[in-house]
Protein backbone atom coordinates (compact mmCIF):
# COMPACT_ATOMS: atom_id res chain seq x y z
CA UNK A 1 0.00 0.00 0.00
CA UNK A 2 1.31 3.19 -0.84
CA UNK A 3 0.07 5.80 1.54
CA UNK A 4 1.62 5.64 4.90
CA UNK A 5 -0.48 8.92 6.29
CA UNK A 6 -3.12 8.30 8.82
CA UNK A 7 -6.24 10.07 8.79
CA UNK A 8 -5.45 11.00 12.41
CA UNK A 9 -2.17 12.54 11.23
CA UNK A 10 -3.69 14.95 8.92
CA UNK A 11 -6.36 15.68 11.40
CA UNK A 12 -3.82 16.94 13.54
CA UNK A 13 -1.85 18.86 11.15
CA UNK A 14 -5.36 21.00 9.91
CA UNK A 15 -6.12 21.63 13.80
CA UNK A 16 -2.36 22.48 14.08
CA UNK A 17 -2.98 25.44 11.21
CA UNK A 18 -6.35 26.04 12.99
CA UNK A 19 -4.47 26.77 15.80
CA UNK A 20 -2.05 28.98 14.99
CA UNK A 21 -4.21 31.37 13.21
CA UNK A 22 -6.70 31.30 16.06
CA UNK A 23 -6.33 30.89 19.85
CA UNK A 24 -9.99 29.87 20.46
CA UNK A 25 -9.04 26.44 18.62
CA UNK A 26 -8.81 24.06 21.59
CA UNK A 27 -8.46 20.26 21.58
CA UNK A 28 -9.20 17.94 24.50
CA UNK A 29 -8.03 14.32 24.98
CA UNK A 30 -8.71 11.48 27.74
CA UNK A 31 -5.01 10.14 27.57
CA UNK A 32 -5.32 9.55 24.00
CA UNK A 33 -2.82 11.83 22.61
CA UNK A 34 -0.90 9.23 20.99
CA UNK A 35 -3.82 7.11 19.98
CA UNK A 36 -4.80 10.74 18.21
CA UNK A 37 -1.66 11.21 16.54
CA UNK A 38 -2.25 14.44 18.78
CA UNK A 39 1.09 14.89 20.73
CA UNK A 40 2.55 17.21 18.71
CA UNK A 41 -0.47 19.75 18.77
CA UNK A 42 0.21 18.97 22.92
CA UNK A 43 3.51 20.09 22.33
CA UNK A 44 3.32 22.92 20.14
CA UNK A 45 0.22 24.49 21.55
CA UNK A 46 -0.25 23.68 25.24
CA UNK A 47 -1.97 26.58 25.86
CA UNK A 48 -4.56 25.49 23.36
CA UNK A 49 -4.28 21.50 24.75
CA UNK A 50 -6.62 20.10 27.60
CA UNK A 51 -5.79 16.67 28.84
CA UNK A 52 -8.62 15.53 31.31
CA UNK A 53 -7.48 12.07 32.17
CA UNK A 54 -9.26 8.80 31.58
CA UNK A 55 -12.71 10.39 31.92
CA UNK A 56 -14.67 10.87 28.75
CA UNK A 57 -17.88 11.73 30.30
CA UNK A 58 -15.76 14.78 31.74
CA UNK A 59 -13.94 14.93 28.56
CA UNK A 60 -17.15 15.69 26.24
CA UNK A 61 -18.80 17.86 29.37
CA UNK A 62 -15.38 20.38 29.33
CA UNK A 63 -15.51 20.66 25.81
CA UNK A 64 -19.38 22.04 25.94
CA UNK A 65 -17.99 24.20 28.92
CA UNK A 66 -15.69 26.00 26.55
CA UNK A 67 -17.68 25.86 23.74
CA UNK A 68 -20.04 28.06 25.83
CA UNK A 69 -17.55 30.61 26.39
CA UNK A 70 -16.48 31.04 23.01
CA UNK A 71 -13.86 28.43 22.70
CA UNK A 72 -13.53 25.85 19.61
CA UNK A 73 -13.37 22.51 21.21
CA UNK A 74 -12.63 19.15 19.50
CA UNK A 75 -12.32 16.59 21.76
CA UNK A 76 -10.75 13.37 20.55
CA UNK A 77 -10.76 10.13 22.18
CA UNK A 78 -11.56 6.70 20.85
CA UNK A 79 -14.95 6.23 18.92
CA UNK A 80 -16.33 3.66 21.28
CA UNK A 81 -15.93 5.15 24.16
CA UNK A 82 -16.95 9.02 22.76
CA UNK A 83 -20.30 7.61 21.02
CA UNK A 84 -21.27 5.04 24.35
CA UNK A 85 -19.44 6.20 27.44
CA UNK A 86 -19.90 9.70 26.87
CA UNK A 87 -23.30 9.79 24.89
CA UNK A 88 -25.47 11.62 26.73
CA UNK A 89 -22.74 13.96 27.44
CA UNK A 90 -23.09 14.26 23.70
CA UNK A 91 -26.62 14.41 23.44
CA UNK A 92 -27.19 17.05 26.21
CA UNK A 93 -24.30 18.97 26.72
CA UNK A 94 -23.78 19.63 23.12
CA UNK A 95 -26.01 18.57 20.21
CA UNK A 96 -29.33 19.79 22.83
CA UNK A 97 -27.69 22.87 24.01
CA UNK A 98 -26.41 23.32 20.43
CA UNK A 99 -22.79 23.48 21.63
CA UNK A 100 -20.20 23.77 19.30
CA UNK A 101 -18.24 21.16 19.98
CA UNK A 102 -16.50 18.84 17.33
CA UNK A 103 -16.46 15.49 18.40
CA UNK A 104 -14.04 13.18 17.30
CA UNK A 105 -13.69 9.46 17.41
CA UNK A 106 -10.57 7.99 17.04
CA UNK A 107 -9.63 4.38 16.23
CA UNK A 108 -13.12 3.69 14.93
CA UNK A 109 -14.85 0.65 13.30
CA UNK A 110 -13.19 -2.25 13.82
CA UNK A 111 -9.22 -0.73 14.00
CA UNK A 112 -8.46 -1.85 17.11
CA UNK A 113 -8.82 -5.56 16.09
CA UNK A 114 -8.18 -7.89 18.62
CA UNK A 115 -8.82 -6.00 21.37
CA UNK A 116 -12.46 -6.76 21.05
CA UNK A 117 -15.83 -5.04 21.39
CA UNK A 118 -15.35 -2.98 24.35
CA UNK A 119 -12.95 -1.43 21.99
CA UNK A 120 -14.95 -1.21 18.44
CA UNK A 121 -17.24 1.30 17.24
CA UNK A 122 -20.17 -0.63 15.47
CA UNK A 123 -22.57 1.61 16.91
CA UNK A 124 -21.73 4.97 16.25
CA UNK A 125 -23.03 5.80 13.52
CA UNK A 126 -26.75 4.65 14.92
CA UNK A 127 -26.38 6.19 18.13
CA UNK A 128 -24.91 9.76 17.17
CA UNK A 129 -27.75 10.07 14.38
CA UNK A 130 -30.10 9.47 16.15
CA UNK A 131 -29.68 12.41 18.68
CA UNK A 132 -31.61 15.50 17.37
CA UNK A 133 -28.94 18.21 15.94
CA UNK A 134 -26.02 15.62 15.49
CA UNK A 135 -23.86 15.75 12.16
CA UNK A 136 -22.12 12.31 11.91
CA UNK A 137 -19.35 12.45 8.94
CA UNK A 138 -16.82 9.32 7.85
CA UNK A 139 -14.08 10.65 5.86
CA UNK A 140 -13.50 8.29 3.50
CA UNK A 141 -9.18 8.95 3.00
CA UNK A 142 -6.63 11.45 3.95
CA UNK A 143 -7.83 13.89 1.55
CA UNK A 144 -11.29 14.34 2.48
CA UNK A 145 -10.42 13.74 6.03
CA UNK A 146 -8.62 17.47 5.09
CA UNK A 147 -11.79 18.86 3.83
CA UNK A 148 -14.09 18.02 6.26
CA UNK A 149 -11.83 18.87 9.41
CA UNK A 150 -11.25 22.46 7.59
CA UNK A 151 -15.30 22.86 6.60
CA UNK A 152 -15.60 21.92 10.61
CA UNK A 153 -13.78 24.62 11.53
CA UNK A 154 -15.72 27.00 9.56
CA UNK A 155 -19.22 26.36 11.30
CA UNK A 156 -21.10 26.58 15.04
CA UNK A 157 -22.29 23.58 15.47
CA UNK A 158 -21.70 20.07 16.77
CA UNK A 159 -20.83 17.23 15.00
CA UNK A 160 -19.43 14.25 15.44
CA UNK A 161 -16.55 12.38 13.18
CA UNK A 162 -15.46 8.91 12.65
CA UNK A 163 -12.00 8.10 11.74
CA UNK A 164 -9.73 4.90 12.04
CA UNK A 165 -6.50 3.85 13.04
CA UNK A 166 -4.27 2.95 10.28
CA UNK A 167 -3.44 4.50 6.90
CA UNK A 168 -6.00 4.01 4.34
CA UNK A 169 -5.68 3.60 0.72
CA UNK A 170 -6.33 6.84 -0.96
CA UNK A 171 -9.20 7.33 -2.90
CA UNK A 172 -8.61 10.40 -3.98
CA UNK A 173 -5.29 12.60 -5.12
CA UNK A 174 -3.28 15.35 -4.27
CA UNK A 175 -5.22 18.52 -6.21
CA UNK A 176 -8.17 16.01 -7.14
CA UNK A 177 -10.40 15.88 -4.02
CA UNK A 178 -14.07 16.86 -5.34
CA UNK A 179 -15.52 17.55 -2.30
CA UNK A 180 -18.66 20.02 -1.54
CA UNK A 181 -20.38 19.89 2.28
CA UNK A 182 -22.53 17.44 3.17
CA UNK A 183 -22.81 16.61 -0.55
CA UNK A 184 -21.77 13.18 -1.71
CA UNK A 185 -19.31 12.38 -3.65
CA UNK A 186 -19.72 10.46 -7.08
CA UNK A 187 -17.01 8.28 -7.76
CA UNK A 188 -17.83 6.37 -10.76
CA UNK A 189 -21.02 6.36 -13.10
CA UNK A 190 -22.96 3.53 -13.98
CA UNK A 191 -26.22 1.63 -15.08
CA UNK A 192 -27.34 -1.60 -12.70
CA UNK A 193 -25.64 -1.04 -9.49
CA UNK A 194 -25.49 2.05 -7.44
CA UNK A 195 -22.83 1.30 -4.22
CA UNK A 196 -23.32 3.66 -1.74
CA UNK A 197 -20.23 3.62 1.08
CA UNK A 198 -18.98 5.67 4.08
CA UNK A 199 -15.50 5.57 5.79
CA UNK A 200 -12.79 3.74 5.01
CA UNK A 201 -14.94 1.21 3.12
CA UNK A 202 -15.36 3.34 0.03
CA UNK A 203 -12.00 2.35 -1.27
CA UNK A 204 -13.25 -0.91 -1.18
CA UNK A 205 -16.40 0.01 -3.05
CA UNK A 206 -14.19 2.17 -5.40
CA UNK A 207 -12.52 -0.92 -6.69
CA UNK A 208 -15.50 -3.35 -6.89
CA UNK A 209 -17.18 -1.06 -9.25
CA UNK A 210 -13.88 -1.85 -11.44
CA UNK A 211 -13.56 -5.56 -10.67
CA UNK A 212 -17.69 -5.74 -11.76
CA UNK A 213 -16.48 -4.11 -15.03
CA UNK A 214 -15.08 -7.52 -15.59
CA UNK A 215 -18.34 -9.31 -15.42
CA UNK A 216 -20.11 -6.41 -17.39
CA UNK A 217 -21.97 -5.07 -14.69
CA UNK A 218 -21.96 -1.27 -14.50
CA UNK A 219 -21.65 -0.24 -11.18
CA UNK A 220 -21.75 3.97 -9.89
CA UNK A 221 -20.32 4.73 -6.81
CA UNK A 222 -21.01 7.24 -4.25
CA UNK A 223 -19.08 8.27 -1.31
CA UNK A 224 -21.89 9.50 1.63
CA UNK A 225 -18.67 10.71 4.32
CA UNK A 226 -21.85 12.90 5.26
CA UNK A 227 -23.76 10.25 6.77
CA UNK A 228 -25.93 12.60 8.60
CA UNK A 229 -27.33 15.07 6.77
CA UNK A 230 -27.23 12.33 4.25
CA UNK A 231 -26.85 13.69 0.99
CA UNK A 232 -30.85 12.34 -0.55
CA UNK A 233 -30.57 14.52 -3.29
CA UNK A 234 -27.52 13.00 -4.58
CA UNK A 235 -28.61 9.73 -3.28
CA UNK A 236 -31.67 9.71 -5.17
CA UNK A 237 -30.24 10.94 -8.12
CA UNK A 238 -27.54 8.58 -8.39
CA UNK A 239 -29.65 5.66 -7.80
CA UNK A 240 -31.83 7.04 -10.64
CA UNK A 241 -32.83 3.93 -13.04
CA UNK A 242 -30.15 1.12 -11.13
CA UNK A 243 -32.01 -2.03 -10.06
CA UNK A 244 -30.22 -2.57 -7.33
CA UNK A 245 -28.52 -0.05 -4.06
CA UNK A 246 -26.03 -1.62 -2.25
CA UNK A 247 -24.70 -0.10 0.98
CA UNK A 248 -21.01 -0.76 2.66
CA UNK A 249 -20.29 0.14 5.68
CA UNK A 250 -17.87 -0.57 9.01
CA UNK A 251 -20.93 -0.65 11.36
CA UNK A 252 -23.52 -2.88 13.11
CA UNK A 253 -26.39 -3.89 10.61
CA UNK A 254 -28.59 -1.44 12.34
CA UNK A 255 -29.39 1.91 12.10
CA UNK A 256 -26.09 3.06 10.06
CA UNK A 257 -25.80 4.59 6.47
CA UNK A 258 -27.85 0.83 4.84
CA UNK A 259 -30.80 1.76 6.92
CA UNK A 260 -30.74 5.53 6.00
CA UNK A 261 -30.23 4.52 2.71
CA UNK A 262 -32.98 2.21 3.04
CA UNK A 263 -35.60 4.88 4.51
CA UNK A 264 -34.64 7.47 1.30
CA UNK A 265 -34.71 5.04 -1.46
CA UNK A 266 -38.05 3.08 -0.10
CA UNK A 267 -39.79 6.43 0.33
CA UNK A 268 -39.36 7.66 -3.04
CA UNK A 269 -38.27 5.29 -5.11
CA UNK A 270 -38.49 1.91 -4.28
CA UNK A 271 -36.20 -1.02 -5.22
CA UNK A 272 -33.91 -3.24 -3.58
CA UNK A 273 -31.35 -1.99 -0.79
CA UNK A 274 -29.38 -4.34 0.43
CA UNK A 275 -26.26 -4.00 3.04
CA UNK A 276 -23.18 -4.98 3.53
CA UNK A 277 -22.03 -4.36 7.35
CA UNK A 278 -20.51 -5.89 10.33
CA UNK A 279 -23.13 -8.57 11.73
CA UNK A 280 -24.92 -7.87 14.90
CA UNK A 281 -22.48 -10.43 17.22
CA UNK A 282 -18.77 -9.78 18.49
CA UNK A 283 -16.76 -9.13 15.68
CA UNK A 284 -14.23 -11.97 14.70
CA UNK A 285 -11.02 -11.17 15.89
CA UNK A 286 -8.41 -10.11 13.09
CA UNK A 287 -6.94 -6.98 11.60
CA UNK A 288 -9.32 -4.75 9.62
CA UNK A 289 -9.05 -6.39 6.22
CA UNK A 290 -8.88 -9.89 7.69
CA UNK A 291 -12.87 -8.31 9.35
CA UNK A 292 -13.75 -7.07 5.89
CA UNK A 293 -13.09 -10.04 3.89
CA UNK A 294 -14.65 -12.85 6.13
CA UNK A 295 -17.68 -10.42 5.97
CA UNK A 296 -17.56 -9.93 2.36
CA UNK A 297 -17.11 -5.99 2.68
CA UNK A 298 -13.79 -5.99 0.83
CA UNK A 299 -14.04 -5.36 -3.06
CA UNK A 300 -13.88 -9.16 -3.99
CA UNK A 301 -16.97 -9.53 -1.67
CA UNK A 302 -19.07 -6.53 -2.55
CA UNK A 303 -18.44 -7.72 -6.01
CA UNK A 304 -19.79 -11.37 -5.42
CA UNK A 305 -22.38 -9.85 -3.61
CA UNK A 306 -23.34 -7.77 -6.51
CA UNK A 307 -23.00 -10.26 -9.36
CA UNK A 308 -24.97 -12.81 -7.06
CA UNK A 309 -28.12 -10.74 -7.34
CA UNK A 310 -28.33 -9.47 -10.65
CA UNK A 311 -26.57 -12.50 -12.18
CA UNK B 1 -8.90 -17.27 51.10
CA UNK B 2 -6.60 -20.36 50.93
CA UNK B 3 -3.32 -20.06 52.87
CA UNK B 4 -0.13 -19.51 51.22
CA UNK B 5 2.48 -21.43 49.98
CA UNK B 6 6.42 -21.20 50.03
CA UNK B 7 6.86 -17.18 49.23
CA UNK B 8 10.41 -17.45 48.08
CA UNK B 9 9.00 -20.04 45.36
CA UNK B 10 5.73 -18.36 45.05
CA UNK B 11 8.43 -14.99 44.11
CA UNK B 12 10.51 -16.98 41.59
CA UNK B 13 7.03 -18.16 40.18
CA UNK B 14 5.98 -14.57 39.46
CA UNK B 15 9.00 -14.25 36.78
CA UNK B 16 7.69 -16.93 35.44
CA UNK B 17 4.46 -15.45 34.86
CA UNK B 18 6.22 -12.65 33.67
CA UNK B 19 7.98 -14.50 30.97
CA UNK B 20 5.50 -16.60 30.05
CA UNK B 21 2.91 -12.63 29.22
CA UNK B 22 6.06 -11.77 27.60
CA UNK B 23 5.75 -14.74 25.06
CA UNK B 24 2.00 -14.24 24.84
CA UNK B 25 2.75 -10.55 23.92
CA UNK B 26 5.29 -11.54 21.17
CA UNK B 27 3.22 -14.32 20.06
CA UNK B 28 0.29 -11.97 19.31
CA UNK B 29 1.96 -9.19 18.19
CA UNK B 30 0.78 -6.98 20.47
CA UNK B 31 0.15 -5.98 24.80
CA UNK B 32 0.10 -4.14 26.94
CA UNK B 33 3.70 -5.54 28.30
CA UNK B 34 3.58 -2.09 31.50
CA UNK B 35 1.20 -3.03 33.34
CA UNK B 36 1.45 -6.75 32.48
CA UNK B 37 4.74 -6.36 34.26
CA UNK B 38 3.34 -4.49 37.75
CA UNK B 39 0.62 -6.62 38.66
CA UNK B 40 2.18 -9.84 38.22
CA UNK B 41 2.55 -10.53 41.99
CA UNK B 42 -0.81 -9.37 42.18
CA UNK B 43 -2.17 -11.60 40.01
CA UNK B 44 -0.76 -14.84 41.10
CA UNK B 45 -1.38 -14.08 44.86
CA UNK B 46 -4.71 -13.58 44.58
CA UNK B 47 -5.28 -16.72 42.38
CA UNK B 48 -2.73 -19.18 44.81
CA UNK B 49 -5.30 -17.69 47.62
CA UNK B 50 -8.68 -17.15 46.20
CA UNK B 51 -11.39 -20.31 46.74
CA UNK B 52 -11.58 -20.76 43.46
CA UNK B 53 -10.22 -23.40 41.22
CA UNK B 54 -10.35 -24.78 37.53
CA UNK B 55 -12.71 -27.96 39.33
CA UNK B 56 -15.03 -24.74 41.42
CA UNK B 57 -15.02 -22.25 38.90
CA UNK B 58 -19.00 -23.00 38.32
CA UNK B 59 -19.47 -23.01 42.14
CA UNK B 60 -21.82 -20.23 43.12
CA UNK B 61 -19.50 -20.31 47.06
CA UNK B 62 -16.29 -19.64 44.58
CA UNK B 63 -14.41 -16.18 45.43
CA UNK B 64 -14.59 -13.93 42.61
CA UNK B 65 -11.91 -11.62 40.44
CA UNK B 66 -12.57 -9.00 37.88
CA UNK B 67 -9.75 -7.67 36.02
CA UNK B 68 -11.15 -4.08 35.56
CA UNK B 69 -7.53 -2.95 33.94
CA UNK B 70 -8.56 -5.24 31.45
CA UNK B 71 -6.03 -4.35 29.21
CA UNK B 72 -3.52 -6.23 31.23
CA UNK B 73 -5.00 -9.50 30.21
CA UNK B 74 -1.47 -11.43 29.33
CA UNK B 75 -0.75 -11.58 33.06
CA UNK B 76 -4.45 -13.15 33.35
CA UNK B 77 -3.92 -15.56 30.48
CA UNK B 78 -0.35 -16.83 32.18
CA UNK B 79 -1.95 -16.94 35.73
CA UNK B 80 -4.93 -18.57 34.84
CA UNK B 81 -2.69 -21.12 32.65
CA UNK B 82 -0.40 -21.79 35.83
CA UNK B 83 -3.32 -22.46 37.92
CA UNK B 84 -4.84 -25.06 35.38
CA UNK B 85 -7.63 -22.82 34.30
CA UNK B 86 -6.19 -22.91 30.67
CA UNK B 87 -3.52 -24.03 28.38
CA UNK B 88 -0.29 -21.78 28.14
CA UNK B 89 0.52 -23.07 24.74
CA UNK B 90 -3.04 -22.54 23.38
CA UNK B 91 -2.95 -18.94 24.99
CA UNK B 92 -0.06 -18.89 22.63
CA UNK B 93 -1.21 -20.74 19.60
CA UNK B 94 -3.92 -18.10 19.29
CA UNK B 95 -3.39 -15.22 21.01
CA UNK B 96 -4.97 -12.25 18.74
CA UNK B 97 -4.86 -14.20 15.66
CA UNK B 98 -7.79 -14.34 13.29
CA UNK B 99 -10.56 -15.61 14.72
CA UNK B 100 -9.19 -16.62 18.40
CA UNK B 101 -11.59 -16.85 21.69
CA UNK B 102 -8.33 -15.42 23.04
CA UNK B 103 -8.60 -11.62 22.06
CA UNK B 104 -6.63 -8.76 23.54
CA UNK B 105 -9.13 -8.12 27.12
CA UNK B 106 -10.40 -10.61 29.58
CA UNK B 107 -13.50 -12.62 27.62
CA UNK B 108 -15.96 -14.62 30.43
CA UNK B 109 -16.63 -16.97 27.57
CA UNK B 110 -13.26 -18.45 28.45
CA UNK B 111 -12.35 -20.68 31.81
CA UNK B 112 -11.41 -18.53 34.87
CA UNK B 113 -12.53 -15.43 33.94
CA UNK B 114 -15.66 -13.81 35.21
CA UNK B 115 -16.46 -10.61 33.47
CA UNK B 116 -15.21 -9.01 29.86
CA UNK B 117 -13.47 -6.24 30.60
CA UNK B 118 -11.57 -3.66 28.50
CA UNK B 119 -13.64 -0.66 29.13
CA UNK B 120 -11.56 1.23 32.15
CA UNK B 121 -14.00 2.04 35.23
CA UNK B 122 -15.91 -0.73 34.92
CA UNK B 123 -14.90 -3.19 37.36
CA UNK B 124 -15.57 -1.74 40.75
CA UNK B 125 -19.02 -1.44 40.17
CA UNK B 126 -19.58 -4.47 38.61
CA UNK B 127 -17.82 -6.27 41.84
CA UNK B 128 -20.40 -4.22 43.78
CA UNK B 129 -23.05 -6.20 42.58
CA UNK B 130 -21.58 -9.62 42.71
CA UNK B 131 -20.63 -8.86 46.33
CA UNK B 132 -23.94 -7.35 46.78
CA UNK B 133 -25.36 -10.52 45.86
CA UNK B 134 -23.37 -11.96 48.00
CA UNK B 135 -24.49 -10.54 50.73
CA UNK B 136 -28.25 -11.06 49.59
CA UNK B 137 -27.56 -14.69 49.66
CA UNK B 138 -25.94 -14.67 53.01
CA UNK B 139 -22.64 -16.03 50.62
CA UNK B 140 -19.35 -16.31 52.29
CA UNK B 141 -17.53 -15.50 49.29
CA UNK B 142 -15.01 -12.67 48.55
CA UNK B 143 -14.64 -10.28 45.71
CA UNK B 144 -11.57 -8.99 44.55
CA UNK B 145 -10.63 -6.40 41.59
CA UNK B 146 -7.50 -4.54 40.38
CA UNK B 147 -7.45 -0.93 38.85
CA UNK B 148 -5.09 0.96 37.46
CA UNK B 149 -4.25 4.31 38.91
CA UNK B 150 -4.76 6.18 35.63
CA UNK B 151 -8.03 4.16 35.90
CA UNK B 152 -8.70 6.00 38.72
CA UNK B 153 -9.77 9.28 36.66
CA UNK B 154 -12.82 7.71 35.53
CA UNK B 155 -16.21 9.03 37.74
CA UNK B 156 -17.73 5.60 37.66
CA UNK B 157 -15.18 4.26 40.06
CA UNK B 158 -16.13 6.73 42.79
CA UNK B 159 -20.01 5.84 41.87
CA UNK B 160 -18.78 2.14 42.47
CA UNK B 161 -16.63 3.19 45.75
CA UNK B 162 -19.64 5.33 47.47
CA UNK B 163 -21.86 2.36 46.71
CA UNK B 164 -19.25 -0.05 48.09
CA UNK B 165 -19.21 1.92 51.71
CA UNK B 166 -22.60 2.75 51.41
CA UNK B 167 -23.71 -1.18 51.54
CA UNK B 168 -20.88 -1.88 53.86
CA UNK B 169 -19.39 -4.49 51.70
CA UNK B 170 -17.06 -5.70 53.59
CA UNK B 171 -16.68 -8.93 51.30
CA UNK B 172 -15.18 -6.49 49.08
CA UNK B 173 -11.20 -5.75 48.42
CA UNK B 174 -9.96 -3.51 45.74
CA UNK B 175 -6.24 -3.44 44.44
CA UNK B 176 -4.75 -0.19 43.00
CA UNK B 177 -1.87 -0.77 41.13
CA UNK B 178 -0.49 2.17 41.69
CA UNK B 179 2.00 2.19 39.03
CA UNK B 180 2.44 6.03 38.73
CA UNK B 181 2.22 5.91 34.80
CA UNK B 182 -0.46 5.56 32.28
CA UNK B 183 -0.42 6.16 29.04
CA UNK B 184 0.52 9.45 28.28
CA UNK B 185 3.19 9.79 31.24
CA UNK B 186 3.61 10.14 34.66
CA UNK B 187 -0.31 9.75 36.34
CA UNK B 188 0.26 13.00 38.58
CA UNK B 189 0.96 14.77 35.69
CA UNK B 190 -1.42 13.67 33.33
CA UNK B 191 -4.58 14.25 35.85
CA UNK B 192 -3.70 14.02 39.42
CA UNK B 193 -5.93 11.45 41.51
CA UNK B 194 -5.46 13.43 44.50
CA UNK B 195 -4.92 11.38 48.27
CA UNK B 196 -6.28 8.07 46.50
CA UNK B 197 -6.66 6.74 50.33
CA UNK B 198 -8.21 9.81 51.25
CA UNK B 199 -10.82 9.57 48.57
CA UNK B 200 -11.47 5.86 49.41
CA UNK B 201 -12.22 6.38 53.27
CA UNK B 202 -14.46 9.37 52.42
CA UNK B 203 -16.62 6.91 51.17
CA UNK B 204 -16.17 4.44 53.87
CA UNK B 205 -13.31 2.34 53.05
CA UNK B 206 -10.69 0.64 55.05
CA UNK B 207 -7.36 1.90 53.44
CA UNK B 208 -4.13 -0.45 53.37
CA UNK B 209 -1.50 0.93 51.49
CA UNK B 210 1.73 -1.08 50.82
CA UNK B 211 5.15 -0.38 50.16
CA UNK B 212 6.16 -2.90 47.58
CA UNK B 213 3.08 -3.91 45.59
CA UNK B 214 5.29 -6.32 43.49
CA UNK B 215 6.05 -8.40 47.00
CA UNK B 216 4.25 -11.07 47.37
CA UNK B 217 4.57 -11.37 51.13
CA UNK B 218 3.05 -7.73 51.46
CA UNK B 219 0.15 -7.81 49.41
CA UNK B 220 -0.51 -12.15 51.02
CA UNK B 221 -1.00 -10.10 54.64
CA UNK B 222 -3.04 -6.84 53.08
CA UNK B 223 -5.37 -9.63 51.77
CA UNK B 224 -5.50 -11.25 55.29
CA UNK B 225 -6.52 -7.95 56.68
CA UNK B 226 -8.81 -7.06 54.15
CA UNK B 227 -9.99 -10.57 55.52
CA UNK B 228 -10.96 -9.56 58.84
CA UNK B 229 -12.45 -6.18 58.23
CA UNK B 230 -15.71 -6.00 59.42
CA UNK B 231 -18.66 -4.04 57.72
CA UNK B 232 -15.70 -1.79 55.60
CA UNK B 233 -15.08 -2.54 52.13
CA UNK B 234 -10.93 -2.63 51.87
CA UNK B 235 -8.69 -0.73 49.12
CA UNK B 236 -5.42 -1.69 49.03
CA UNK B 237 -2.95 0.38 47.29
CA UNK B 238 0.10 -1.11 46.00
CA UNK B 239 2.97 0.79 45.03
CA UNK B 240 4.08 -1.41 41.76
CA UNK B 241 7.04 -0.48 39.52
CA UNK B 242 5.84 -0.55 35.70
CA UNK B 243 7.70 -2.89 33.51
CA UNK B 244 9.04 -4.54 36.27
CA UNK B 245 11.42 -7.71 35.46
CA UNK B 246 14.22 -5.91 33.11
CA UNK B 247 15.69 -2.67 33.28
CA UNK B 248 15.22 -1.53 29.59
CA UNK B 249 11.13 -0.99 30.20
CA UNK B 250 10.84 -0.63 33.70
CA UNK B 251 8.61 2.85 35.12
CA UNK B 252 8.90 3.91 31.49
CA UNK B 253 5.63 5.06 30.22
CA UNK B 254 6.42 4.40 26.81
CA UNK B 255 6.38 0.71 27.35
CA UNK B 256 2.49 1.35 27.99
CA UNK B 257 1.90 -0.98 25.19
CA UNK B 258 5.07 -1.29 22.64
CA UNK B 259 5.96 -4.08 20.73
CA UNK B 260 9.56 -5.22 21.88
CA UNK B 261 12.05 -5.63 18.75
CA UNK B 262 13.06 -9.24 18.83
CA UNK B 263 16.48 -7.67 20.22
CA UNK B 264 14.33 -6.32 23.01
CA UNK B 265 12.41 -9.43 23.19
CA UNK B 266 16.01 -11.37 24.03
CA UNK B 267 16.84 -8.79 26.83
CA UNK B 268 13.90 -8.06 29.13
CA UNK B 269 13.54 -12.16 28.52
CA UNK B 270 17.34 -12.26 30.45
CA UNK B 271 16.13 -9.28 32.66
CA UNK B 272 13.85 -11.56 33.69
CA UNK B 273 15.54 -14.50 34.45
CA UNK B 274 18.05 -12.88 36.27
CA UNK B 275 15.61 -11.57 38.36
CA UNK B 276 14.44 -15.14 39.13
CA UNK B 277 17.61 -16.12 40.01
CA UNK B 278 18.01 -13.37 42.00
CA UNK B 279 15.09 -14.13 43.67
CA UNK B 280 15.84 -18.17 44.06
CA UNK B 281 19.41 -17.10 45.64
CA UNK B 282 18.11 -14.07 48.14
C1 LIG C 1 -12.80 3.83 29.17
C2 LIG C 1 -11.45 3.68 28.59
N1 LIG C 1 -10.79 4.76 28.16
C3 LIG C 1 -9.58 4.61 27.58
C4 LIG C 1 -9.00 3.39 27.46
C5 LIG C 1 -7.67 3.23 26.77
N2 LIG C 1 -6.61 2.84 27.71
C6 LIG C 1 -6.17 1.58 27.82
S1 LIG C 1 -5.00 1.39 28.99
C7 LIG C 1 -5.04 3.03 29.36
C8 LIG C 1 -4.14 3.57 30.43
C9 LIG C 1 -4.37 2.90 31.73
O1 LIG C 1 -3.51 3.36 32.71
P1 LIG C 1 -3.57 2.71 34.15
O2 LIG C 1 -4.97 2.65 34.60
O3 LIG C 1 -2.62 3.46 35.02
O4 LIG C 1 -3.10 1.21 33.87
P2 LIG C 1 -1.64 0.54 33.96
O5 LIG C 1 -0.63 1.61 34.25
O6 LIG C 1 -1.72 -0.44 35.06
O7 LIG C 1 -1.42 -0.12 32.63
C10 LIG C 1 -5.97 3.70 28.55
C11 LIG C 1 -6.23 5.14 28.59
C12 LIG C 1 -9.74 2.28 27.92
N3 LIG C 1 -9.26 1.02 27.80
N4 LIG C 1 -10.94 2.44 28.49
MG1 LIG D 1 -0.83 3.00 35.95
Amino acid sequence: MANKIANRAVMCEVLKEAASKDKNVVVLCSDSRGSASLASFADTYPEQFVEVGIAEQNLVSIAAGLASCGKIPFAVSPASFISTRSYEQCKVDCAYSDMNVKLIGISGGVSYGALGMTHHSAQDIAAMSAIPNMRVYLPSDRFQTRCVFEELLKDHKTAYVRIGRNPVEDVYSEGNVPFKMDKATVLAEGSDVLIVACGELVKAAKDSAELLKAKNISAGVLDMYCVKPLDSEGLLSAAKGKKLIITVEEHSPFGGLGSMVAQVISANDPKKVVNLSLPDAPVITGKSQEVFAHYGMNAEGIAKKVAEILG
Amino acid sequence: MRKLGNVKKLSATAFDIRRNALDIIMAGGGGHIGGDMSEAEILLTLYERMNVTPETQDSPDRDRFVLSKGHCVETLYAVLSYEGFMKLDEVLAKFSRFGSEYIGHPHNTLPGIEMNSGSLGHGLSVSVGMALAGKMDKKAYRVYTLMGDGELAEGSVWEGAAAAGHYRLDNLCAIVDHNHLQISGNVDEVLSPGDIGARFAASGWNVLKISNGNDIAQISSALDEAEKTKIHPTVIIAETTKGKGSALIENKASWHHKLPTQEEYEKIAADIAAYKEAVLNG
